[in-house]
């Protein structure tokens, strides 16, 4: 109605705090505020008296005693002498190590029982299917608890390989596997071999540029250069060359039976082989699940149109259907990353001595401090949870950079 | 010219029609068309076959003709048969179900697991009475009474919060008269009806219910946490943790879609804490550390704390998956809301969750399927579900050394169950999906 | 801000009203039964039979204690607990006194904050291994892998005893002594340890226990005994007396049998007299009934009855009485004088 100038400035009633929008908000959020910091302060001030009651305190300097126990599994320097973070350290890295042995494999194991479940063949695509469905619905500690027992109770012991009708490992004698883990040969390193090491990473570096420029000579005169072949001699040729040159500076350590055990070579523990595949085989099946719906996703009118364009199969799979598959596969596959890696901590339940069996086990238990190793463990996970989470957020937003 | 020429081709009588190539027709055809279209195919189909063939050489005779059935311990079957020794599942059957409840209550768990589908009645079928409703929001406490036993009076005394809360929400604004201002009357009665019902289950319960009970007994034989166990224990924390993170859920997802900057910012950070660490870590704590942050000397049941931690776990979850039911719905929906006039509340209550809801039911039954699977995790903490109870039976001295049968027997009810579930939610996905189109 | 205020008083009134830690024998007189800790599993100390009743060694001690309390052997509930579980369930409360193998070390005393109340029975740590596997001694253990129960001072023992040594092992971390069995039985590890009264315990569930030795060495002083929490003195007083009881009863030949008889008829031995309540207001000063050592010592017996009973030569179990015999019979169970 009035056109002239600005309503006068109505006083501040108290209403206002609720019927106004413009202030309603900071209403219920200070007063959301309030309630859950009294809620924190509360908590907060229970734990302090309980923990007064009990004569504790949070003292988080256990970290730098001494831990006085073993771990059987350590790939930093321990022992008994070290302290309680290390074996923390070492926890976290034995965590770290089957989370990545286990998302490699359940890869490999999701992308073959996803595209096979597709296949045509009646048998193997119902094949995939019970696997997919058996696996999926099954708790994975079973699975886990599962896996470790075929590996103790269906596996040769090491007393097979002793005595006069010895069985004799895999692969010439290299490989024992037994039904305490597995003993597979380790390399030793000699003078010289940091030279083939140089050399294999030149020959990386020079694959990777080759097919850099493949692709960009391709695009400019439309020749298709044989690049998998080249790039399997760049990376051979010359490594092979460098190490025969340099007088096989790299050998095998073979594990042989020496008392009790088998020495030498690299001990996969039973504990960690049945972790590892029980995750694998249960995560595989998330996967395979995930890849089928990826592979689905993409219109078939995709695949005709490249057909139609003279594309051969392969060809059509790898620059048509993949790349547009991968965006809708990734985000829910580094979340089953995530799932594996969180999984991993049911390693407490066979004994394999990840962070929760170190930091969230002995080391808890010796020292009674509840509160400090629960934070610290919570921390560890919240953080690798985070790592991953950022990385599928900076995929994602790569990835739909070039949706329309 | 035209008329002269003659017809060019008459055919006088029918060609008889050849007979199909031998490759496409009858069940033949089909296994050369599907399983040996070429080399790969046939040596696919082939090594597929021979490892169905060994597993089944190993599995059958071992589980169907050698087993044994009937023997009192290990040794007992191994005289009869070399095959599983199945007597310990039919030893043990009622332990796996119930743990250790006494034999003669085990009715009480039937009776609740029974009204348990009456009481999700009337969230799963929509024709169901709206007075089933009531009936859904006192089965938990029901459901508690008929497990853990003891004087009827204490979940009685629980129900008669709320009831006062409500009352102050109904009868208090009128009470102020005119004398306030309407909306801070009722704002004001809320929060006393809030205040009302927690000070009432913190210092009025125990009154109440002593005090009837003194008067009137009504009770069943109370049983003790400890004898909890098997699948009556899986159960138990499953079906309450999904209960209780539904509404949870709801909140938090609600939240997380809110402009409201602080809101949003703790239900972030609450739904990412618990999804960034694994759910052990979270019973731990549970076990642990829950009693640290409440008032000292309050005693808490160990399956009730658990409880808490997994609703809270599951929650988290929830939250996702109903915030991904509300981003699928149209833009449209919530225009329309806005478009109708209605606040916040009434559009969310009327339009959005309805509908977001329906679209989530997979998701939510997904996510109770993964739940009830990760219940498994609480032996860790000491609690004896049908995984625990490996630990009593293979510590007795008959059954010492028992392995594949016990793994094979739970792992078997778990995918009945969670495969029942999970076709289940295909179906609703199926059933579900038409509003959209 | 007055809505503040409010909150927080009503928040404080929540906690205050319900009290601090109560003294634990006042708890437990009020709920009517004692909360034990035991183990999860062991056999001849705490096992449960198909209906889950609980019996054993150490079970024993605790229903003598309820049978003190309450003059009921059975106003009690067993809590089992892992080797890991046991303190933070006696800490929180979960359970009023831990009975349960559980050796008395200084960092458990004073830093977990326990009171250990006397040792029911004396242990040590040993090796169990398969016969043919030719060992004779602990010391030819160099490179073996071992099987060791988490969460108890063993695997600080074993990774003492073999670093003073100087030798190798690869430890296998188990959670319970099932798991364990089962981890040795199947040859993933070649020796199991934990304490020797463990082992024979476990070593009787075989199907073959001659096929097992238990090696001469015993690598560490495990006392085992009952603990409750610190500041808990009348509490511990109870359980205290009540195992000194026991062994009191032994020494003066008062079993389960005859204990009624003692009690009425006039026995000269003044310090029975005093045990059973006859004379002296003992009963009293402990803030129980005067007759709580009948009850105690009708609830399983005196030290021995329940030894033999359980775990004795004629068990199944097979333990000598060894350092657990009476001091008067060379051993070292030596309970302080009644008066």
């Amino acid at each position: 109605m009035s056109s002239t100038g600005q309503p006068p400035p109505e006083p501040f009633r108290v209403r206002q705090l609720l019927y106004d929008t413009r202030y309603r908000s900071y209403t219920i959020q200070i007063f959301a505020l309030v309630v859950i910091m009294l809620a924190f302060a509360w908590a907060i001030d229970n734990a302090v008296r309980n923990l007064a009651a009990l004569g504790k305190d949070i003292d988080f300097g256990f970290i730098f005693e001494t831990s006085a126990y073993d771990i059987n599994q350590h790939l930093l320097d321990y022992d008994s002498t070290s302290t309680h973070g290390r074996a923390a350290l070492v926890g976290i890295i034995n965590t770290i190590l089957v989370a990545i042995m286990g998302c490699i494999t359940a890869t490999v194991i999701g992308i073959f029982a996803g595209v096979l479940r597709l296949s045509r063949n009646w048998v193997v695509a119902r094949l995939m299917t019970v696997y997919i469905e058996t696996v999926r619905n099954i708790p994975v500690l079973i699975w886990i608890l599962f896996t470790v027992a075929i590996v103790n109770e269906a596996l040769p012991g090491i007393r097979s390989f002793r005595g006069e009708d010895a069985m004799s490992g895999l692969l010439f004698d290299s490989v024992f596997i037994t039904n305490r883990g597995f003993y597979i040969p380790a390399p030793v390193f000699e003078a010289g071999s940091a030279v083939v090491g140089a050399v294999l990473l030149l020959s990386l570096a020079a694959a990777w540029y080759f097919g850099r420029w493949a692709r960009v000579r391709q695009a400019a005169t439309g020749q298709i250069l044989p690049v998998f072949r080249v790039r399997l001699a760049i990376l051979t040729v010359p490594v092979l060359l460098a190490f025969f040159a340099m007088g096989s500076p790299i050998s095998l350590e073979l594990p042989a039976l020496k008392g009790f055990n088998f020495k030498g070579g690299i001990y996969m523990r039973d504990s960690l082989i049945g972790l590892w595949l029980a995750l694998s085989v249960y995560t595989g099946a998330f996967i395979a699940e995930i890849v089928r719906a990826g592979i689905l996703a993409i219109s078939k009118g995709q695949t005709e149109a490249a057909h139609a364009l003279g594309l051969r199969p392969g060809r059509t799979m790898s620059l048509v259907v993949l790349p547009q598959a991968l965006r809708v596969i990734v985000p829910p596959l580094i979340s089953q990353f995530l799932n594996l890696t969180k999984n991993s901590s049911l390693a407490i339940a066979v004994g394999y001595m990840d962070a929760t069996g170190t930091l969230g086990g002995i080391t808890l238990n010796q020292t009674g401090r509840e509160m400090e190793c629960i934070l610290l463990l919570m921390a560890f996970y919240l953080a690798a949870s985070l790592t991953i989470s950022g990385a599928m957020n900076a995929y994602n937003r790569r990835a739909s950079l070039k949706e329309r | 010219m035209a008329g002269e020429r003659p017809v060019a081709f008459v055919a006088e009588r029918q060609i008889p029609p050849s007979p199909p190539p031998v490759r496409t027709g009858g069940a033949l055809g089909w296994a050369r068309d599907n399983l040996f279209s070429g080399i790969f195919n046939s040596v696919a189909t082939l090594l597929s076959l021979a490892f169905v063939a060994y597993i089944l050489a190993m599995v059958v005779p071992w589980l169907f003709l050698d087993s044994v059935w009937n023997a009192s311990s290990l040794q007992g079957c191994r005289e009869v048969d070399d095959g599983a020794c199945l007597a310990v599942i039919n030893e043990r059957f009622m332990q796996f179900v119930f743990g250790f409840y006494p034999d003669d209550l085990r009715w009480r768990p039937v009776v609740a697991f029974v009204l348990l589908f009456v009481a999700i009645w009337p969230a799963l079928f929509s024709s169901a009475p709206r007075k089933l409703l009531i009936f859904s929001a006192l089965y938990p406490l029901l459901a508690y009474w008929l497990i853990w036993g003891g004087s009827l009076w204490g979940p009685v005394g629980v129900v008669v919060g709320p009831a006062i809360g409500w009352a102050c929400v109904r009868f208090l604004p009128s009470l102020a008269g005119g004398r306030l201002d309407e909306g801070i009357a009722s704002l004001a009665a809320v929060g006393t009806g809030i205040l009302a019902t927690a000070l009432w289950w913190l210092f009025g319960v125990t009154a109440f219910e002593d005090a009837l009970s003194a008067v009137l007994v009504i009770g069943l034989e109370p049983v003790e946490s400890a004898r909890l166990g098997g699948f009556l224990l899986s159960s138990i924390i499953g079906v309450s943790g999904i209960a209780g993170s539904l509404p949870i859920g709801i909140v938090l997802a609600l939240g997380r879609q809110s402009n409201l900057i602080l809101i949003k910012a703790v239900c972030v950070g609450f739904i990412e804490f618990i999804r960034g660490v694994p759910l052990i870590t979270l019973l731990f704590v549970a076990w642990l550390l829950l009693s640290y942050f409440l008032p000292p000397g309050t005693e808490f049941d160990l399956i009730l704390r658990v409880v808490i931690m997994v609703t809270a776990f599951a929650s988290a979850y929830m939250a996702e998956v109903i915030r991904g039911g509300l981003a699928g719905l149209p833009r449209g929906q919530y225009e329309a809301a806005d478009s109708l006039g209605l606040d916040y509340w009434k559009s969310m209550r009327l339009i959005i969750l309805p509908q977001a809801l329906k679209i989530s039911i997979p998701g939510i039954v997904n996510t109770f399927i993964g739940l009830f699977k990760d219940t498994t995790l609480v032996i860790i903490i000491g609690l004896l579900d049908p995984v625990g109870l490996l630990q009593p039976i293979r510590a007795d001295q008959n059954w010492n050394g028992i392995v594949w049968e016990l793994y094979g027997f739970i792992a078997l009810f778990f995918f009945i169950f969670c495969f029942a579930m999970s076709r289940y939610s295909m179906y609703l996905e199926r059933n579900l999906d038409v509003g959209h189109r | 801000m007055k809505l503040t205020t409010t909150l927080v008083a009503a928040a404080a009134a929540a906690a205050f009203s319900v009290g601090a830690h109560g003294a634990t024998l006042d708890d437990v007189k009020a709920k009517g039964f004692i909360q034990c800790g035991v183990s999860t599993g062991l056999a001849g100390f705490a096992f449960t039979d198909s209906d889950g009743n609980w019996d054993g060694f150490d079970v024993t001690f605790c229903r003598a204690t309820a049978a003190a309390v309450f003059g009921d052997p059975n106003a009690i509930k067993f809590t089992p607990t892992t080797g890991k579980t046991r303190f933070t369930a006696l800490a929180s409360g979960e359970v009023d006194v831990l009975y349960r193998n559980t050796t008395w070390t200084l960092s458990r005393d004073v830093d977990l904050k326990f009171s250990f109340l006397g040792v029911n029975y004396y242990d040590g740590q040993g090796f169990m291994i398969r016969k043919d596997m030719g060992v004779t001694s602990a010391t030819e253990l160099d490179g073996a892998t071992v099987c060791i129960q988490t969460g108890t001072t063993t695997e600080l023992n074993l990774a003492d005893y073999f670093r003073a040594n100087n030798m190798n092992y690869e430890p296998v971390p188990i959670e319970t002594n099932a798991e364990a069995q089962q981890k040795y039985l199947s040859n993933a590890c070649d020796v199991y340890t934990t304490d020797a009264s463990g082992l024979a315990a476990t070593r009787a569930t075989f199907e073959n226990p001659g096929d097992h030795v238990i090696l001469p060495e015993i690598i560490s002083k495990e006392p085992l005994g009952p603990l409750v929490r610190h500041g808990d003195n009348a509490w511990g007083d109870i359980v205290r007396w009540v195992l000194n009881g026991l062994i009191i009863a032994e020494e003066k030949g008062i079993t389960a049998a005859n204990v009624d008889s003692m009690a009425s008829a006039d026995t000269k031995d003044p310090e029975v007299k005093r045990l059973l309540g006859v004379e002296g207001n003992y009963g009293e000063m402990l803030g129980l009934s005067a007759d709580w050592a009948v009850h105690a010592i009708k609830a399983g017996g005196n030290y021995g009855e329940i030894f033999e009973k359980h775990i004795g030569e004629n068990t199944a179990i097979g333990l000598a009485r060894g350092l657990n015999q009476l001091w008067t019979k060379g051993g070292i169970l030596y309970a302080p004088p009644f008066r």
